[in-house]
C-alpha cells in the first residue's frame, strides 16, 4: 500500500480499490486507481448473487490488467438488503482480503446510490435533497435521507413505501417498484448500485484517511458500537458488516402440541 | 502417515449450525475447528436458518485464523479449498461457499465444492484410515437419515435408502421437547436413558418389515407424545428415562436393522456410521453387537469427527486432490439438495 507524508498523520496517496456490492437484485463490481474507475462488471439477477459474484470479480481484474495481490483496499457493500445476497459480498470481502493482506471495509449500499446521483454527466444526476429506497420484500423498502450525494441525513432504516416522507424524489429500486404509491413523478436517479459509483466514493475517503484511521476502520472489531460511531465520525466507510435492520423470523415455542384430541 | 509432498486441503462446512473448518494433510488430521450457533437456536427448539447464516458470517474468519493457528499453518501454506456445497440450509451453505471461493480466488488455489453426505462418510479416514472398497455407510443426524452404499467416496456414491419423513436426530429433538428435555434433544436423551429400560414401552418400529431400505420415524415421535400424553390424561406419573430409553431403543433398533441388511444385500462386510446422531451411545453398542454376529466391521469416527464439521470437508476434499479430480469453478451454487448421487459439483 502507499503512504505519503512522514510521522504522525501518515495519509494514503496510493489506492486501487476493489468494491462490489450484492445487497440489490445488483451483482456488481468494479476497480478504482484513485483516480477513474477502470472496470466495472454488473448482473442483474437476484437470485445468484453467490455464483455470480468470484467470477465477476475475476472479470474486472482481468479487464484491468490488476493482479489482485496489488489491491491495496477491499470495499463492499453493507447493504440493507435482502441478507441472503448481501451476506455473499461481506463474506468475500472479508476472505479475499484476508489472503491478500489488504484491508476491507464496508460502505452502506444506499449511500453508494446516492453518490451515483452526483456524478456529473451520469444521467439521473440530482439537485438538492432526495431519499434512497431499495426493495427490502414483505412490501417495505430501505429507505435513506440525503441531503446531497454524499451527505445522509437520516437512515438507513426500512418501512413501508406509503411511510417515506413526502415530496422529496426517490432514488433506487424501491422508487420504482411502489411508483403508484410514492407518485410516478417522484422516481428518480439511478435504479440499482454501481460497485464504480461505490469505488469511487471508497477512494475519495481512503484518500484522506491516516495510517491509523485505516487501519482501525478495516478491522472485524469486537465492540461493534465503538467501531460504528467511529465510522460515523470518519464518514462513510466502516467495517464490512452486514446493515440488517430487522431480526432474525424466529418464535420462540410454547408447549408442545397436542397429539391426541 | 503423514507425508511433506500431500496437499494441505482446508475444508469449510456451513451447512447448518456450525462454522467448522478443518485442515489436513493427505488424510492426516492437522486441525478441527468449530464454531457453534447452537445456543442462540437452543431457544427456539430447533435451527433457525437466518440466525444460523448470520452466525457464519461472523464466525468465518476468526475460525478459519483458529484452525490455522491450531495446525501452526499460514494460509498461503494451504493448497486447495473444499467447501459443503449441499445439500443443508441455503442460506447457511452459500456463507461458506462465497468464503471458499474468496479464499480459493485470493490464493490461487483449486476449489472443491463437495456433497456433505459423502463429508460425513470420508472422515472416518482421518481416524481409520483408507476406506474399504465398497463400503455400506450410514448417515444419520438432525437433518438427514441414510444408508449408502460407497464404492468410492471421491467418485461414486450410491443412495440405498432414506427417511420418509422426520430425520433420526430430528425424531430425538421432537421426543426431546415432549418429555420437557432440552434442544438438542440427542444427548439429553442419550443420557436420559442410561437410568431407564429400553423394553419398558413398545414403540413401533416404522419400516420395519417392509423390504426397502427407507427409514421413517414419524409416527414413533407421535407414539411417544400419545403414550406420554395418555398417561398424564389418567394422572400416571411418566418416567421420563423409560421412555427416553424405549424410544431411543426403538430407533437405533431400526437404524442398525437396515444397516446390516444393507451389508447382507449387497454383500458388503464393512460399516461405516456417521452423523450427529452416531454419537448416540446405545446406537454405538446395538451396531457393534449385530456388526460381530453377522461378521461386520464396524467403524464410527469418534464423536467430534462424527457431528458436522470441516476436517470431515477436507477430508473428502484430499480424495478428491488425490484423484485428480477437476476442481469446481467459481460460478459453483450452494444446493440445498444437492443429491448424494452428486459427490462434487
Amino acid at each position: 500500500m502507499g503512504w505519503g507524508g512522514a510521522g504522525e498523520g501518515l495519509r494514503l496517496t496510493f489506492v486501487l480499490v476493489l468494491a462490489f456490492d450484492t445487497a440489490t437484485p445488483a451483482v456488481t463490481a468494479a476497480l478504482h486507481d484513485g483516480d477513474y474507475v477502470v472496470a466495472e462488471s454488473t448482473t442483474v439477477d437476484a437470485r445468484r448473487h453467490g455464483e455470480l459474484l468470484a467470477p465477476a470479480i475475476e472479470q474486472v481484474l482481468r479487464d484491468s490488467g490488476v493482479r489482485l495481490r496489488d489491491v491495496t483496499a477491499i470495499v463492499a457493500g453493507t447493504g440493507p438488503g435482502p441478507y441472503t445476497g448481501l451476506r455473499v459480498g461481506l463474506m468475500t470481502a472479508t476472505a479475499l482480503a484476508t489472503t491478500i493482506g489488504a484491508p476491507a471495509f464496508g460502505v452502506c449500499t444506499l449511500d453508494a446510490i446516492a453518490y451515483a446521483t452526483g456524478q456529473t454527466g451520469q444521467t439521473g444526476e440530482i439537485d438538492g435533497p432526495f431519499l434512497v429506497a431499495t426493495d427490502a420484500r414483505r412490501k417495505e423498502v430501505f429507505w435513506a435521507r440525503y441531503g446531497d450525494a454524499v451527505t445522509r441525513l437520516d437512515g438507513p432504516r426500512v418501512d413501508r413505501p406509503d411511510d417515506l416522507p413526502p415530496d422529496l424524489p426517490v432514488v433506487g429500486a424501491g422508487a420504482r417498484m411502489y411508483a403508484e404509491t410514492i407518485g410516478a413523478d417522484r422516481v428518480a436517479g439511478p435504479e440499482h448500485p454501481s460497485a464504480g459509483a461505490l469505488a469511487a466514493l471508497a477512494a475519495g475517503r481512503l484518500a484522506g484517511l491516516t495510517v491509523e484511521e485505516a487501519a482501525e476502520l478495516a478491522e472485524m472489531p469486537d465492540g461493534r458500537i465503538d467501531s460504528v460511531e467511529k465510522a460515523r465520525e470518519l464518514g462513510v466507510l466502516g467495517p464490512p458488516r452486514p446493515i440488517y435492520l430487522r431480526r432474525p423470523d424466529a418464535q420462540i415455542p410454547g408447549a408442545p402440541k397436542r397429539v391426541t384430541a | 502417515m503423514s507425508r511433506t509432498d500431500e496437499p494441505i486441503v482446508l475444508g469449510i462446512e456451513t451447512s447448518c449450525d456450525e462454522t467448522g473448518v478443518g485442515i489436513v494433510r493427505g488424510h492426516t488430521l492437522l486441525a478441527n475447528t468449530i464454531a457453534s450457533s447452537m445456543d442462540e437456536h437452543a431457544r427456539f427448539g430447533g435451527v433457525v436458518p437466518e440466525v444460523a447464516s448470520r452466525a457464519h458470517l461472523e464466525a468465518m474468519a476468526p475460525t478459519v485464523e483458529g484452525a490455522l493457528a491450531a495446525a501452526g499453518l499460514r494460509l498461503s501454506d494451504v493448497d486447495a479449498v473444499a467447501v459443503t456445497a449441499g445439500p443443508g440450509l441455503a442460506g447457511a451453505l452459500l456463507v461458506g461457499v462465497a468464503a471458499a471461493k474468496a479464499y480459493a480466488m485470493g490464493l490461487g488455489v483449486p476449489l472443491y465444492g463437495v456433497n456433505h453426505l459423502a463429508a460425513h462418510v470420508a472422515v472416518d479416514q482421518l481416524e481409520h484410515g483408507p476406506l474399504p472398497k465398497p463400503a455400506i455407510a450410514l448417515l444419520v443426524s438432525g437433518g438427514h437419515s441414510s444408508l449408502l452404499l460407497v464404492p468410492d467416496v471421491a467418485q461414486d456414491v450410491v443412495s440405498l435408502g432414506s427417511t420418509v419423513d422426520d430425520a433420526a436426530g430430528e425424531a430425538f429433538d421432537k421426543v426431546a421437547r415432549v418429555l420437557g428435555l432440552p434442544f438438542p434433544g440427542g444427548p439429553y436423551i442419550d443420557r436420559a436413558a442410561r437410568e431407564g429400560s429400553g423394553t419398558a414401552v413398545a414403540f413401533p418400529r416404522g419400516k420395519y418389515d417392509d423390504g426397502t431400505l427407507d427409514f421413517s420415524f414419524s409416527g414413533l415421535k407421535t407414539a411417544v407424545a400419545r403414550w406420554v400424553e395418555a398417561r398424564e390424561a389418567a394422572g400416571e406419573p411418566v418416567s421420563v428415562a423409560d421412555v427416553a430409553a424405549s424410544f431411543q431403543e426403538a430407533v437405533v433398533d431400526v437404524l442398525t436393522r437396515k444397516a446390516l441388511q444393507a451389508c447382507a444385500r449387497y454383500d458388503v462386510k464393512d460399516l461405516l456410521i456417521g452423523g450427529g446422531v452416531a454419537a448416540n451411545s446405545r446406537l454405538r453398542v446395538l451396531a457393534q453387537e449385530r456388526c460381530d454376529a453377522a461378521g461386520v466391521r464396524l467403524r464410527v469416527p469418534r464423536p467430534g469427527l462424527c457431528t458436522d464439521n470441516g476436517a470431515m470437508v477436507a477430508a473428502l476434499g484430499a480424495n478428491l486432490v488425490a484423484a485428480g479430480v477437476d476442481p469446481s469453478s467459481l460460478d459453483i451454487p450452494a444446493d440445498s439438495s444437492l443429491p448424494i448421487t452428486t459427490v462434487h459439483v
